[in-house]
């Protein structure tokens, strides 16, 4: 089967123009969670419909997609969906951060930072930052809509009294445009900064949950905290063996049954254009 | 006309008779034959198995055909079976660790001892229907050979750091079995898992899913899924050694998740476990997770969600006590329902007459 049996990037044009009004509108209300009618996907849920949905909805034919899982071009996830892009819209792909007009992307932002007229959709398992704090969605919409934020700093509190830090590694909740508070999806803490007045469009799409919510370029994203416990960031004592980055996220790796272990650059694009220029520079 | 009354022997008779007609279908077209049903509708006997909670794929699709394909008539048939079965004793604990392995993935490391094997799964498949092979079921290519076995499991390799609770000894020989004693409660975690083993596919998958969505979080993560052949041993009291009975097919799932710590335990992983016959990769998943949530008042932690409470889970996850129970509604509840009428007859008369006597005092 080919691509021909379907619309240019799967959606029938009414469904991504409806995705296209709900973009508006998260971009209208920065950080605001707007619900949508999440179609049915081919791929399953919880495994980027959301980001795919808001990905076919704004790609064009001459749009260049990048598609990372885990920082990643290589991983099993983003394979497939770069190649349900490449089926269903033909459209040109890369693995090249600098070259990608769209970045869809599962749990990192890339290590090179984005340009204005980049796009990057976030595939966003649960859109709701307080959903730790109250599961039922009525009550949430509720507190938002008053911002009534306080349990998410008492949660916070309650950490650095058990523990003397914010027991928060991933999915760390931020304060957009100084007004709503926000799930940055399951980024690691590592990325909040990069967020923070970014010069590219970051959007954020939530197929099970069926929202969308938006950041628009140059919008200030704060990390919460407190002024005597201020946010900061994950550091490695290693630098990648690889390329020797100290600046970047690392995954571990083991690479035996003695528990040795290896790390490694987890945005590859990152890591391979350092050994690049290490090679070009010897 | 319905108003039978009795009779009812020949009216089963002739339902019977036609249900037998609507199992076999067009007469024009081959019946399904069991062999069939085994080798291409593989994960339908798999779940039979798992949850009729008897490793045997004849049987299974035996019963996956006598029940018309529905699954849990089929598990239904299944246990009916098995528990007529002698018990000759308990096989030591099978070691998964030697499995040999068809599939092995792990969500928490890139890279680990023995890679990453995707085996067959549906797991990046484009869920787009194939009309092509409506028309040309034409033989799949085969796929290339088992795996060597004995690749370490990740969740040991992470114990050597302490980063992750060790698991409880082997009990020995006292492990409770639910089809030999009463269920009672407060059930051990051998108990909680033999009755998660056997649990109802759909009601894990929606209170693991549940504690996904915030109604008992428990943080986790899928250390290490495998799927593969182990064999099972038995030592009989005679020779005091181990010999093997045969080889079974098993889906084990550990999953990895975050522990703050407590006034008695550092901060560290803790684990949830799930173990289920064939592959039943949803299944193990979903047992996993609900073992951990199940564990919530052991570690200390509040038990909030439906699928951290002991007792609605394990009381409500055999599909085969829940279906029958639901569909006795359908049995005649005659006199129950004739005392119901006449008691509400004589509640509604006098409440007319209270109303009544009240709009007199009024007027």
């Amino acid at each position: 089967m080919t691509g021909a049996d379907y619309n240019f990037a799967y959606l029938d044009e009414q469904t991504k123009r409806m995705i296209r009004r709900a973009i508006l509108k998260a971009v209208a209300i920065p950080g605001y969670q707007v619900p949508f009618a999440a179609r049915e996907m081919p791929l399953p849920y919880g495994w980027g419909t959301g980001g795919i949905q808001v990905t076919a909805a704004v790609i064009g034919p001459d749009d260049v997609l990048k598609v990372i899982d885990q920082g990643a071009d290589d991983t099993t996830n983003a394979v497939s969906i770069r190649r349900f892009f490449r089926r269903m819209a033909g459209v040109a792909t890369t693995e090249h951060t600098a070259e990608a007009t769209i970045i869809q992307t599962r749990h990192r932002i890339p290590e090179t930072p984005l340009a204005a007229g980049q796009i990057l959709v976030y595939q966003v398992p649960i859109p709701e930052p307080l959903r730790w704090l109250e599961p039922r969605d009525t009550e949430t919409r509720r507190m938002h809509a008053l911002r009534d934020y306080g349990a998410m700093q008492v949660n916070l509190y309650e950490d650095i009294a058990r523990h003397g830090a914010i027991a928060k590694s991933y999915d760390y909740p931020v304060l957009v445009n100084g007004h709503y508070i926000m799930s940055p999806s399951p980024i690691p803490k590592f990325d909040n900064p990069k967020m923070d007045r970014s010069p590219a469009l970051q959007l954020f799409g939530a197929g099970r949950e069926r929202r969308i919510y938006a950041v628009p370029p140059h919008t200030p994203v704060r990390s919460l905290d407190f002024d005597d416990y201020p946010f900061t960031v994950q550091r490695w004592d290693e630098c990648c063996a690889l390329c020797g980055a100290t600046d970047s996220f690392l995954d571990e790796m083991i690479m035996d049954d003695r528990g040795s272990r290896l790390f490694i650059c987890s945005d590859s694009d990152y890591c391979r254009g350092r050994q690049g220029a290490g090679e070009a520079a010897e | 006309m319905y108003v039978a009354l009795k009779g009812g022997e020949q009216a089963i008779d002739n339902a019977h008779a036609w249900l037998a007609e609507e199992r076999r279908g067009d007469p024009s077209v081959p019946a399904l034959s069991a062999t069939q049903i085994a080798g291409q509708l593989g994960l339908a006997v798999d779940r039979v198995m798992a949850e009729g909670a008897l490793h045997d794929r004849e049987l299974a699709a035996l019963a996956i055909r006598q029940a018309r394909g529905d699954l849990i008539e089929a598990i239904f048939l299944v246990r009916a079976y098995r528990t007529t079965l002698p018990r000759f004793g308990t096989a030591q604990p099978v070691d998964t660790a030697a499995m040999a392995l068809q599939r092995r993935v792990s969500a928490t490391f890139k890279d680990i001892p023995g890679g990453q094997i995707l085996g067959p799964t549906f797991d990046y498949t484009h869920r787009l229907l194939d009309f092509a092979a409506a028309a040309d079921p034409s033989p799949a290519p085969r796929a290339a050979e088992p795996l060597p076995a004995a690749m370490p499991r990740v969740l040991d390799l992470m114990g050597a750091e302490g980063l992750i609770e060790t698991p409880p000894a082997a009990a020995g020989d006292a492990v409770a079995d639910l089809t030999r004693e009463p269920l009672d409660f407060p059930a051990g975690r051998d108990l909680r898992l033999q009755a998660l083993a056997r649990g109802d596919e759909g009601f894990l998958l929606a209170l693991g899913y549940s504690t996904q969505r915030g109604y008992g979080s428990t943080h986790p993560f899928a250390g290490e899924i495998r799927i593969g052949t182990v064999a099972v041993e038995f030592v009989p009291p005679e020779l005091g050694f181990a010999v093997a009975l045969g080889d079974i097919d098993l889906t084990e799932c550990e999953m990895v998740n975050q522990f703050k710590g407590s006034a008695m335990a550092p901060p560290q992983f803790t684990r949830g476990y799930g173990l289920v016959f064939g592959h039943g990769e949803r299944k193990a998943m979903a047992m996993a997770l609900v073992d951990r949530a199940l564990r919530a008042a052991e570690l200390g932690e509040t038990v909030k969600g439906p699928a951290q409470d002991v007792e609605f889970v394990l009381s409500h996850c055999d599909n085969v006590q829940a279906t029958g129970f639901v569909e006795h509604l359908k049995l005649p509840h005659y006199v129950d329902f004739q005392s119901e009428l006449e008691l509400v007859r004589r509640l509604r008369r006098a409440a007319a007459a209270t109303l009544a006597a009240e709009r007199e005092a009024a007027e």
